[in-house]
């Protein structure tokens, strides 16, 4: 289980590039990161080193942030392998709430997946031998 | 503790006064104001028309147009020489409107103030900070002399840093705060971000507030901030009629009690002019009836509320009018439905993830107009399922409200606009488009 962090974003100029700015002041650095978005306002999510500075530092400068468990799962660098992982969850009536890339630089790559139900997620990877990564 | 014997007079006595002071001040102003003359005149009514209370219809109506026109003086009913303070509202449209005192006026208002601060649970004991502006607007002054004249001690603080507001409040032992309101909230706000907790940290026991409309949802949304069990009441006045301290609000909580041996309020339909009976709500006209330097007769404030006069718990005896539904100018026509802020603050306040602050926007598209609700999150999320719920819910609950089909903008925490006098929460567009 890892900790992201979740910020709420008003779709305006240049608002994104202030959260940036106080992640970059309070020296969080960034390993992946996901905007979604409706015409109003997005929810950008954070993978970092630091998601509890990161979060305090975001809350104490305006902004609706907070931190959010996800999990962090290994995908080998093979076709089908990231639709092995889906099956898992479906078949474990468990579904993605979202999931977006990490980049870690070597062999593999992986995802970030927020699923239903985390508790049962975490324990059903380990059961069907899917890696998860703790950041 | 109730302050005046006049605050218990019985029915009967309290006409017979009112209608003593009212033929006085008629006939003084016919005498003294050739302007109310001329008014009259074109009336066809004289001061010896007023034979009983209900003749007040038979004179003509004072507008803040009138005020505008005499300007600065002309509606005075003593010589320039006579006044020990002058007064001007902050004029936002066109020239202010002057007000000025004798020193028998001062007198007044300083008992009127001492009433209203009596009837919120104020105190000699008080250490009463005064957080309106001072200047030429007569909410703090009006405060400030009606609480040191029971025995208060003053900290004339005014509006303002914020931070050194609450290290006074701390320093100081505060137990009263005057404010609007919304910096009431404000300085909540800034309390807990300076990692001061308001209920435990503070002393405050009563807040008067005044100058904007306290809601139900407001005076929860107070009652949040500072505890369960300061005593929260609202006054009313305006620097036209006096200043703060033609009404107020008593620790029942049902209504304010007018100061009806110094001003006569009737209800009469905004359109017609008409008195409507008791009971019936709309907009408030008073007649200043012990007033020497500027005695306006039957002054429509454009506020709206409506009056009763069943004796209150309280003791007091004095009619009551509901706290204020708007004012009648502030009330926005959108789409033809009118719509007062009041209602949309009881709708924000009633959401739990958003704060109290909201904006309205009022655009025009096309032939029609768009009406938008900032709101700031108060809880922050992971979820546009969530997003979108507290979105519908707002919007659905203001439809109920109002008949209207709102947007709602939400937005992060300490994004729209503190005020530290009166909040300005409308922005109409429709003429600038």
């Amino acid at each position: 289980m890892s900790k992201q962090i979740s910020v709420f974003i008003e779709n305006r100029k240049g608002r994104l590039g202030e959260a940036l700015d106080v992640l970059k002041a309070n020296e969080v650095n960034i390993l992946s990161l996901s905007i979604a978005d409706t015409s109003e306002y997005g929810l950008l999510r954070i993978i970092s080193d630091k998601p509890q500075a990161g979060q305090a530092s975001l809350s104490a400068a305006g902004f609706s942030a907070m931190l959010t468990d996800v999990c962090i799962v290994k995908v080998p660098h093979t076709p089908g392998a990231l639709q092995n992982i889906l099956r898992v969850i479906s078949d474990e009536e468990l579904s993605v709430e979202y999931m977006y890339g990490l980049s870690v630089a070597g062999e593999e790559a992986s995802i970030v997946v927020k699923p239903s139900d985390l508790g049962k997620a975490v324990k059903v990877f380990d059961g069907h031998g899917i890696e998860t990564i703790e950041l | 503790m109730i302050w005046s014997k006049e605050e218990t007079l019985s029915r009967a006595e309290m006409e017979a006064l009112q209608l003593s002071r009212l033929q006085e001040t008629v006939a003084r102003v016919y005498e003294k104001v050739p302007y109310y003359r001329a008014k009259m005149d074109e009336k066809g009514v004289k001061p010896q028309d007023v034979q009983t209370l209900a003749d007040l219809q038979k004179l003509p109506f004072t507008t803040k147009q009138d005020m505008r026109e005499t300007y600065p003086f002309g509606l005075f009913a003593v010589p320039q020489s006579d006044l020990v303070r002058i007064h001007a509202s902050s004029g936002t449209t066109g020239k202010p409107t002057v007000v000025g005192y004798t020193r028998g006026d001062l007198e007044t208002w300083t008992d009127c103030v001492s009433r209203i601060a009596c009837m919120g649970g104020a105190s000699a004991k008080d250490v009463a900070q005064i957080c309106f502006g001072y200047g030429m607007f007569t909410g703090a002054l009006g405060l400030h002399y009606g609480l040191e004249n029971i025995g208060a001690a003053i900290v004339p603080s005014s509006t303002g840093n914020s931070e050194k507001q609450l290290m006074y409040m701390k320093d100081f032992n505060t137990s009263l705060l005057v404010a609007t309101p919304s910096y009431a909230l404000r300085l909540a706000e800034v309390a807990r971000e300076n990692g001061i907790d308001p209920k435990t940290d503070l002393g405050i026991k009563t807040a008067l507030v005044g100058s904007e409309l306290l809601t139900d949802a407001m005076r929860e949304e107070m009652h949040n901030a500072w505890g369960r069990d300061v005593n929260i009441t609202s006054n009313y006045g305006m620097s036209e009629l006096m200043g703060p301290g033609v009404s107020g609000e008593c620790l029942e909580h049902c209504g304010m009690h007018v100061n009806e041996d110094y001003f006569i309020p009737e209800i009469i339909d905004s359109n017609t002019g008409e008195v409507l009976p008791v009971g019936e709500k709309g907009e408030l006209v008073i007649t200043c009836i012990k007033k020497e330097g500027l005695p306006l007769i039957r002054y429509r404030t454009k506020d709206v509320t409506r009056l009763f006069y069943e004796p209150c718990a309280c003791g007091r005896t004095t009619c009551r009018m509901e706290n204020l539904s708007g004012r009648s100018d502030d009330m926005l026509k959108v789409r033809g439905v009118n719509v007062f802020p009041g209602q949309i603050e009881e709708v924000v306040l009633s959401v739990p993830e958003l704060g109290p602050h909201y904006e309205i926007i009022v655009e025009r598209e096309g032939y029609t107009d768009k009406l938008t609700v900032r709101v700031e999150l108060n809880k922050a999320t992971d979820s546009f399922a969530e997003l979108q719920r507290i979105e519908n819910t707002t919007r659905n609950k203001l439809k109920v409200v109002l008949g209207l089909d709102a947007k709602i903008r939400l937005e992060s925490p300490n994004t729209l606009q503190r005020f530290e006098g009166k909040a300005k929460r409308i922005k109409d567009l429709r003429n600038q488009q």
